[in-house]
């Protein structure tokens, strides 16, 4: 396949450096002020197009912080059969990216997502444009990085599957898992995430349970009108459904008294296909839920098939990609 | 491991029960006067025990004394509740009035009932609480958990490492009759939203 990566961050990069490895093309590359297009992949028919060098993209990008000299509407007017949607995530309108993929989509391509925005606050309009496209969408890479979690649903049918839950974000699961074992507070192991680069200089996404929400918000709309009969029926989730508490406050004292009696204190989000919530929550200490560090869990809730748990990385630039470019292999 | 007798298993305290009168059979019509009208019915308790010697014996008194006409006894040894108690379960005939006050009686002695007829007490959820729990009048707020309905405050601990003034956590062990968890748990948010406290949830049907 064709590949136009939008978006040049740890994801995007990643998939334009793999690529190739599984057997696709990059032909086009933007980031929000340049992009590089594939000689021959700009014109019409440009079928014989040789994909861009990915060594060079990824070197300009930590050189001159750009990835050509191209304008970014030249990537996403280039010919690819995929557009990858990796820039940042955003909330509400979920712009750019949601134009981004509508564009691939009014065009009858196929479109990828890493971007949480469109799928968990625009679901509806999402349907809406596939239904009028020859393409399709995938967003595997938008709920726990490199664990299967939306195709696995999608292989049990969302009708079968009562709930999904899970730690669903590797920061606020390092600082819960570092407080509970040196008996540290919030503020010093955040400074301690923070200097590892495994939390932001704002980690408000992250601990304030925001990423994680979104996340489940995307998993109900999978449920939800993967169950309906009728998708017109369906209800759309978008952020503002979900029921949202994070970390911040929660006291080094708590997870002392959660430790005496066996248990420990985990991020958890959860969604049905009529709820979304994400909450700190008592789990047995050694139980299934409680993965350390950075690791995420996702636990399906089936009918016939009883509980299934998938547990893995939850982020980072390959991770992430190797969703993406399994999202892309389903397309084919 | 199990013991299970039907009839009168003690029969000192069974003698004792017959002469209270109130375990009113077609042969004996009931001499007390001010049951007279009630029928006494077949009710089971089931109690949790220490594993220590007369024990059992302990917890069969309140019910001898206060009018209960023992049944059967079925004394599970080797079956231990998540306390690592024994679970004891108790049949035996007495008025509903009389009914009261034996279950009030075992509780005065100090017996775990974890269950009284249909009241069930077999639901134990633990939860944290933080925030500033003491400022915010702690007893009140286990006394406001208490007055639900659904469920009853079994143990507390407290962490206060920064001082009363400061934030604080504490564990809660809530005994929930049977399918009211929810409604405790509800209860105890409601509760934690008016006082500004936050509560940390166990994830309700989760075991692993």
């Amino acid at each position: 396949m064709r590949l136009a990566v939008i978006g040049a961050g740890a994801v995007g990069r990643s998939v334009v450096e793999l690529a190739g490895e599984y057997g696709h093309e990059v032909v086009a590359v933007a980031d929000s002020s340049s992009a590089v297009v594939a000689d021959g992949a700009g014109a019409p028919g440009g079928g014989d197009a040789v994909g861009v060098d990915p060594d060079a993209v990824v070197a300009r990008k930590a050189e001159r912080g750009i990835v050509g000299d191209d304008d970014p509407a030249d990537a996403l007017a280039a010919d690819y059969d995929v557009l990858v949607e990796a820039t940042p995530t955003t909330l509400d309108d979920a712009e750019p990216g949601f134009s981004h993929v509508t564009t691939a989509l009014e065009r009858d391509r196929h479109a990828v997502l890493a971007n949480k925005g469109p799928v968990a606050e625009r679901f509806g309009d999402l349907r809406a444009a596939v239904d009028d496209s020859e393409g399709a969408i995938r967003f595997e890479a938008t709920v726990g990085g490199a664990i299967p979690a939306v195709s696995t649903v999608e292989d049990i049918e969302p009708g079968h599957v009562t709930a999904v839950r899970g730690v669903l974000n590797g920061t606020a699961n390092f600082i819960l898992t570092r407080m509970a074992a040196e008996g540290l507070d919030y503020d010093h192991v955040l400074a301690e995430a923070q200097d590892l680069g495994v939390a932001e200089a704002d980690p408000s996404f992250d601990v304030d349970g925001t990423d994680a929400a979104l996340k489940c918000v995307i998993l109900a709309n999978v449920l939800s009108f993967g169950a309906a009969d009728d998708p017109a029926d369906a209800r759309e989730f978008t952020l503002d459904d979900a029921d949202v508490e994070g970390i911040r406050d929660v006291p080094g004292s708590a997870l002392r008294l959660a430790a005496e009696d066996g248990r420990t204190v985990r991020l958890i989000g959860e969604a049905t296909g009529e709820t979304v919530r994400v909450a700190p929550r008592l789990v047995p200490e050694n139980g299934t839920l409680a993965v350390s560090g950075t690791q995420n869990i996702v636990q399906i809730e089936t009918t016939h098939a009883g509980r299934l748990n998938i547990s893995g990385r939850g982020a980072g630039g390959p991770e992430t990609a190797s969703a993406v470019l399994g999202d892309v292999g389903r397309l084919e | 491991m199990s013991d299970r007798r039907d009839g009168t298993p003690e029969d000192a305290l069974a003698a004792e029960d017959a002469a209270d009168g109130s375990a009113g059979t077609d042969a004996d019509p009931s001499p007390d006067g001010g049951h007279a009208a009630a029928a006494p019915s077949t009710h089971t308790v089931r109690l949790e025990l220490v594993d220590e010697p007369g024990q059992l014996l302990a917890a069969l008194h309140p019910i001898a004394d206060n009018g209960g006409n023992l049944l059967s006894i079925y004394h599970e040894r080797g079956n231990k509740t998540p306390r690592g108690r024994i679970p004891v379960e108790v049949d035996f005939e007495a008025t509903s009035e009389r009914f009261e006050e034996i279950v009030d009686a075992l509780r005065s002695e100090g017996v775990n009932v974890m269950q009284a007829g249909t009241e069930r007490y077999a639901e134990e959820v633990t939860i944290l609480l933080f925030g500033h729990l003491i400022d915010t009048d702690l007893s009140d707020t286990l006394s406001r958990i208490e007055a639900c309905e659904s469920a009853s405050v079994a143990d507390v601990s407290l962490a206060a490492p920064q001082g009363t003034e400061e934030v604080s956590s504490a564990r809660l062990r809530l005994e929930a009759r049977a399918g009211e968890t929810d409604a405790a748990l509800a209860t105890v948010r409601d509760l934690a939203a008016d006082k500004g406290l936050r509560v940390v949830e166990p994830l309700a049907g989760v075991d692993a």
